[in-house]
């Protein structure tokens, strides 16, 4: 996902600036007359604007499809494994740190304190699931981990002078 | 098709008031740099401040930007709006003096009272700080953004003033009669659409945001008192969201006045124009659930309308904005100067600035992507080559000695560091973002830190010439505030 976001970024930021540039470049030699060029100019708008809503669209549309706030329907069988996290400053209280792969995990985070953030980074160190942990109230992320190794836990809101401390450990597997 | 028959009032030099404001937003601005630079530095690993003073630091940066912009952002729009409306001097001034004061009380709170609980001051942080500072700083932190929203909430209050009894209410300063009636040529300027617009926003998001101040402040003496923490959460993003946001569309405000004058062509307010501007309106309120989406304790519909208002967001500001000033610099013989080029780069920075920024408010995005760099990526792009852009664009265009008077080769090396210093930066915490590296994190880990360094390489490019223009302005600040005419006027004309 992040793969995805940063190159469709990319795109999106290098057409903007071609017809920056473009503009830029053309923008010596003036056309006196105005009003010709407004015209097309407008036509020009309404073209960007069906074609920007043409793929914007769709796009919003799609990415409601899969949303993390509920359960996803896998293949996988069993009941969920459950794993209950209370945040404290500046450490994550968790009453199991071991599951299976290719089951399906529930993980109940609240707060004792102040906000902080659930984030499950993958052996990579790449971010593959979070939520805020509030006082007075549980967020559930519905997760399946795909593979064995050890996931680290940092925390994603800030939470005062130790909150870049604030890691622990999810061991996936016999790992 | 409609006649437009306005034409922008001859060039104004700037009021002392608009110029303390923007000497002050210099002086600050350029502080809050030298702040982020060092937490970069601290973060890349080039220096060792320890994270007490990281956090102090990130405090005073967040705080202090958003305050600064804010000012300086008011400036321009107060410097344009009193040549079609009567303004006040008076409430402009004490705005400016509550502005300072609650400066004074944060800069107490963090530097002698410890407060680190960053500028967002989320509940319930400042009053639980586990005894690294006490409540009274915690008080004398929220009570001076206390100070400083109530100035913004007079001049506000002024501005609405003016504007109700110059045009009849501020639906007609947004232009409602044209854009949903005939379009008889008579909307207001685009700069008295704009301020209308932030002004309406503003005083919204300014009451929500004393609110839940107020609150807070009660709950620290009065613990039995009791917030709940995701409605303080909701209110605080509400007012942190529309305040500033509400920045860039008080500075645009400098391009729409000042880009038609190198042009010669009008930027009009027809129905394209009020249109975006009323959709903005809402939009800049109804948007802010895109902060929340990690927090799914929220109605599920709450968090799916900060979604879907994250992708129509972008249609005002690339289609309307961004779109119009390129139409009317394309093939328009623009003279280019530091005035001209800045400002034009910044519907650059605002518009590139925006791509990631409504990736981000992707729910199945933020899922993986929510306060890592990639946020402070996006939004250092649209307000550091966005909106700081168009502030420093004004500045030049005050100080501009003549209409064609040429810019020294410094000042033109200067544009070009700001531009490669600030995409370089910004791209710099965007692959941060994509590796995962989280934000507000006083020490990183070693994967993170090549770019670190590599930000904090460009971040110096960026501050030194940021430092070209501020020497230019001071150095100008005679000229700045005389009457007499920089760049041409804009013809009028029918179309």
């Amino acid at each position: 996902m992040q793969e995805t976001a940063w190159q469709v970024s990319l795109v999106l930021m290098l057409m903007i600036t071609f017809g920056v540039v473009f503009v830029a470049i053309n923008s010596g030699k003036r056309e006196e007359e105005y009003g010709p060029l407004v015209k097309r100019a407008y036509s020009f708008r309404t073209k960007l604007f069906w074609a920007v809503a043409f793929v914007f669209f769709p796009a919003m549309i799609y990415n409601l499809m899969d949303l993390p706030y509920s359960p996803k329907a896998v293949a996988s069988s069993g009941p969920a494994q459950v794993i209950n996290v209370n945040g404290h400053m500046w450490y994550w209280e968790m009453d199991r740190d071991q599951v299976e792969p290719n089951q399906p995990v529930e993980i109940r985070v609240t707060s004792a304190d102040v906000n902080h953030g659930f984030g499950i980074y993958d052996p990579d160190l790449r971010l593959i699931a979070q939520t805020q942990a509030m006082p007075g109230y549980t967020n559930v992320i519905h997760i399946t981990f795909p593979r064995e190794g050890t996931y680290r836990v940092l925390c994603m809101e800030y939470c005062g002078v130790a909150h870049h401390n604030m890691m622990t450990e999810i061991k996936v597997g016999k790992s | 098709m409609a006649t437009y028959t306005y034409t922008p009032v001859p060039d104004q030099g700037a009021k002392a008031g608009v110029l303390a404001y923007l000497v002050i937003s210099c002086v600050v601005l350029l502080l809050m740099m030298l702040f982020g630079l060092l937490m970069r530095m601290e973060q890349a690993q080039m220096i060792s401040i320890g994270a007490l003073w990281f956090y102090k630091i990130m405090t005073l940066h967040g705080a202090g930007m958003v305050g600064i912009v804010a000012l300086a952002g008011a400036a321009i729009m107060w410097h344009f709006l009193r040549q079609y409306v009567d303004l006040s001097t008076g409430i402009f001034m004490a705005n400016l003096i509550l502005f300072l004061t609650g400066v004074v009380m944060i800069l107490a709170s963090v530097l002698l009272g410890d407060f680190h609980a960053a500028w967002t001051f989320l509940f319930p942080l400042p009053g639980n700080s586990m005894g690294m500072w006490t409540p009274g700083a915690a008080a004398l932190f929220m009570g001076g953004l206390l100070v400083i929203g109530v100035g913004f909430v007079l001049l506000h209050l002024d501005i609405a003033r003016a504007i109700i009894s110059r045009y009849g209410g501020l639906g007609r300063g947004l232009g409602w009669p044209q854009l949903f009636g005939p379009d008889d040529g008579n909307a207001p300027p685009p700069a008295v659409v704009a301020s209308t617009m932030v002004t309406i926003v503003n005083l919204i998001g300014l009451v929500v945001g004393a609110s839940i101040l107020v609150m807070m402040l009660v709950n620290l003496y009065v613990p039995t008192f009791e917030i709940d923490a995701l409605l303080a959460k909701g209110m605080i993003y509400f007012f942190g969201h529309v305040f500033i946001n509400a920045v860039i569309y008080m500075a645009v405000i400098a391009v729409y006045e000042i880009l038609p004058r190198y042009t010669q062509r009008p930027w009009k307010s027809n129905k394209v124009f009020l249109a975006s501007w009323t959709a903005s309106t809402i939009m800049v309120m109804f948007i802010f659930p895109h902060h929340l989406l990690m927090d799914y304790a929220f109605p599920k519909w709450f968090l799916i309308m900060g979604h879907i208002i994250g992708y129509l967001n972008t249609f005002p500001i690339l289609i309307v904005t961004g779109y119009g000033a390129m139409m009317i610099v394309y093939r328009s013989g623009i003279r280019w100067d530091m005035c001209s080029r800045l400002l034009f780069v910044s519907l650059f920075g605002w518009a590139v600035g925006a791509m990631p920024a409504f990736i981000d408010g992707t729910i199945t995005v933020n899922y993986v992507m929510h306060n890592t760099l990639w946020v402070p990526g996006h939004f250092h792009t649209y307000l550091l080559l966005g909106m700081v852009a168009m502030v420093f664009g004004f500045m030049y265009y005050l100080g501009k000695p003549n209409e064609n008077a040429p810019d020294s080769a410094l000042d033109v090396a200067a544009f070009w560091g700001f531009v490669i210093g600030t995409m370089g930066f910004t791209m710099s915490f965007l692959y941060s973002g994509k590796i995962s590296a989280p934000r507000r994190y006083a020490e990183h880990l070693p994967e993170w830190v090549p770019y670190d360094k590599i930000a904090s390489y460009f971040a110096m490019l960026l501050i030194a010439s940021v430092l070209v223009f501020i020497f230019r302005f001071l150095t100008r600040l005679g000229l700045a505030s005389r009457d007499y005419q920089r760049a041409s006027l804009a013809r009028s004309m029918a179309t």
